[in-house]
């Protein structure tokens, strides 16, 4: 099994299913019946995306666990998702920042992941980045509404973006894993990914007049399986049919 | 205006209805007529989107990824058709706001099945199946309703809808070909929604008093009681097909009259959901004013901006 | 504070290419960007189109109905508008 590549995946894909949940919490509390419908659109895309991801997992481990057995039968541990997918979805502002921090990772990310010498990754980066293109245009779109629409939404983003921002490094994250497959290149480099996504925010923000922390202070352990309290919440929920039923088909 | 002319236009109004041309937005019709159809489409209206809840509920715990998207794409459409269904109550003159607001403060109504919890997964199944079902069986004829935009937007919402019953008895035929728990878990299902889904097409006829106005404008097509006969002759066949019982000692085929007879619905319980006292009605209408509510800066917001940025292209 | 509604928006999609643009509904959206990508994620859920128009509800004039008749009853007798008012000898094709 190529361990690193399966790794990596997992980190890929988890990422997808986390913020899909958090994303599909909001059906039928969304701020007015249109954006409801707007935002289960993206968690839909972002479940797919688990699935293809999860599924080729499967595969280069081997070891016959499809992307149920995986998305649904892992010890918390074993989830691979950056910190930033699993925090609370707080008010609409801090969901869809966010939202945007993501994307604005996830376009560069799959936009050189279309490059790789992994063709199947290649294939299901190309067919993600279509769709995460929409999603960032449309968390940017609100982010600058938000920035600078009324004193209050200016006021609850910039609040969001206080708490959120210290989450954003890890998306950069980088191990013995990344270096690894960059070295085989299978991934692109994440200081590239970053210089991409410094350009998004940077543009994003400007435009929405809202100010990076100064605070430099910086969490990580997500890649790693070290996640925030949350996460257990988030699987005592996902998890709950499959392990108070277990081995039974649905 | 005078007497003699709105009798006229009545009369103009029925001869229409009778030689089936659609009643558009901005064609004369009685108060009578639009306060009927501002009434019926915004309850309709309401029941797509508090029908989310008792299924989101669910979402983040659906035993797989594929029942997971399809029941999240499930209940995306319903936002979707309450979306058509409240843009056909503007066309009538009701503003979206205000019609929300009836909801909230518990004016208006919606169906009463949505006051019922969904316990389990197997809930998923039998709201699709028979909600689901006996929806689409109301909806239908309303494809054909005197009045355009409510038509139309049955019509999208029809073929939208197609899936949604098929999603919901494929889970309750998965379950009751699965294991002993999974079986009884269905059985559950049927037996707490086979009652209310009954319910859903209102009540008798004869304590049905606006029918016989709202056939004769073509609004409704069928009365309660026949819509009602032809959910349980379609339904009854499909539990027994999957091997699930039917929750009504008192059911029993007649081939004289070719349809099922079945027992008396528990009306005090249907009034008592309508009128406020179901298991769920606080928690449904407490949501969607929260989501109103937490949402009203965000809308604020968005309009703020489109006037600074309409400001800002002109200047 | 403005507590006021999202204008309404009137939604015009085109099914394929080769068609026109045709009305399917209406929706909320503070600004023609939104309304855009709202009408993307409310009317084309299942591919219904390749191409979105959207008006402000208000900019669009419609006839009144009670003057349909002097609007549209004229045409109906000007009948040579109609190929099939005019007599083609037997045996002439393609006309």
């Amino acid at each position: 099994m190529d361990k690193n590549l399966f790794e990596y995946l997992l980190r890929l894909g988890d990422d997808s299913l986390i913020l899909g949940h958090r994303l599909s919490e909001w059906c039928g509390h969304g701020p007015i019946l249109e954006e409801d419908i707007a935002l289960t659109n993206i968690a839909l895309d972002l479940i797919g995306q688990t699935n293809s991801i999860l599924e080729y997992a499967g595969k280069v481990e081997g070891a016959g666990r499809n992307a149920d057995s995986l998305a649904f039968l892992r010890f918390d541990k074993d989830y691979k998702n950056c910190l930033l997918v699993e925090q609370p979805n707080g008010d609409f502002g801090v969901t869809i920042l966010r939202q945007f921090f993501f994307d604005a990772y996830r376009v560069p990310l799959f936009t050189m992941l279309q490059n790789s010498s992994d063709e199947q990754l290649a294939a299901i980066a190309e067919k993600s980045l279509k769709e995460t293109r929409y999603h960032l245009k449309h968390s940017s779109e609100w982010v600058i509404r938000l920035g600078d629409g009324t004193d209050e939404s200016h006021a609850r983003i910039q609040s969001a973006l206080d708490d959120l921002w210290r989450y954003t490094d890890e998306l950069f994250f980088s191990d013995e894993t990344d270096a690894d497959l960059k070295a085989r290149n299978i991934i692109p480099d994440a200081a590239a990914v970053k210089t991409e996504w410094q350009k998004t925010v940077q543009a994003v923000l400007t435009e929405a007049t809202l100010s990076v922390p100064t605070n430099n202070w910086k969490f990580e352990g997500g890649r790693k399986g070290l996640h925030s309290e949350h996460l257990g919440y988030i699987l005592a929920e996902l998890q709950f049919m499959q392990r108070a039923y277990p081995n039974m088909e649905w | 205006m005078k007497e003699l002319d709105i009798t006229e236009l009545e009369r103009k109004f029925q001869e229409k209805i009778d030689n089936e041309i659609r009643i558009e937005p901005n064609d004369w019709m009685p108060d009578a007529y639009r306060k009927t159809l501002i009434r019926q489409i915004s309850q309709h209206a309401h029941s797509e989107v508090v029908g989310m809840l008792p299924e989101g509920n669910w979402i983040t715990r659906a035993p797989n990824l594929r029942r997971k998207a399809v029941l999240l794409a499930k209940v995306q459409d319903e936002a979707g058709h309450g979306l058509y269904l409240y843009s056909a109550v503007e066309t009538l003159g009701a503003d979206r706001e205000e019609t929300i607001d009836d909801l909230h403060t518990g004016k208006a109504k919606y169906s009463s099945i949505f006051n019922y919890p969904t316990l389990t997964w197997a809930d998923m199944g039998a709201i699709g199946w028979l909600v689901d079902g006996a929806a689409i069986m109301n909806q239908v004829p309303l494809c054909r309703c005197s009045y355009g935009p409510y038509a139309r937007a049955m019509v999208r919402v029809c073929k939208e809808e197609s899936f949604h019953q098929r999603q919901g008895f494929e889970i309750m035929t998965k379950l009751a070909q699965g294991t002993p728990e999974q079986k009884a878990m269905a059985q559950d299902a049927l037996n707490r929604f086979w009652w209310p889904a009954l319910m859903m097409f209102g009540p008798n006829d004869a304590d049905s008093p606006h029918t016989a106005q709202s056939m004769k404008w073509k609004i409704k097509r069928h009365t309660n009681d026949e819509l009602r006969q032809q959910f349980v002759d379609i339904t009854v066949p499909q539990a027994e097909m999957i091997g699930l019982t039917v929750p009504d000692p008192d059911l029993k085929w007649n081939a004289e009259t070719g349809h099922y007879e079945f027992g008396e619905i528990n009306w005090d319980e249907f009034w008592q959901v309508v009128s406020g006292n179901g298991p769920c009605n606080k928690d449904r209408v407490d949501a969607r004013r929260k989501a109103k509510e937490d949402g009203s800066w965000v809308r604020e917001a968005a309009n703020a901006y489109a006037e600074k940025r309409k400001a800002r292209k002109a200047s | 504070m403005t507590k006021k509604e999202w204008p309404l928006w009137e939604v015009f999609i085109r099914s394929k290419q080769g068609l026109n643009h045709k009305h399917v509904g209406s929706l909320r959206a503070a600004d023609e960007v939104m309304a855009i990508e709202n009408a993307r994620d409310v009317y084309t859920r299942r591919s219904e189109g390749v191409s979105i128009w959207v008006v402000e509800s208000k900019n669009i004039f419609a006839s009144d109905p009670s003057d349909a008749d002097a609007l549209f009853e004229p045409a109906n007798s000007k009948v040579y508008r109609h190929p099939t008012f005019y007599d083609v000898p037997d045996g002439i094709e393609h006309m």
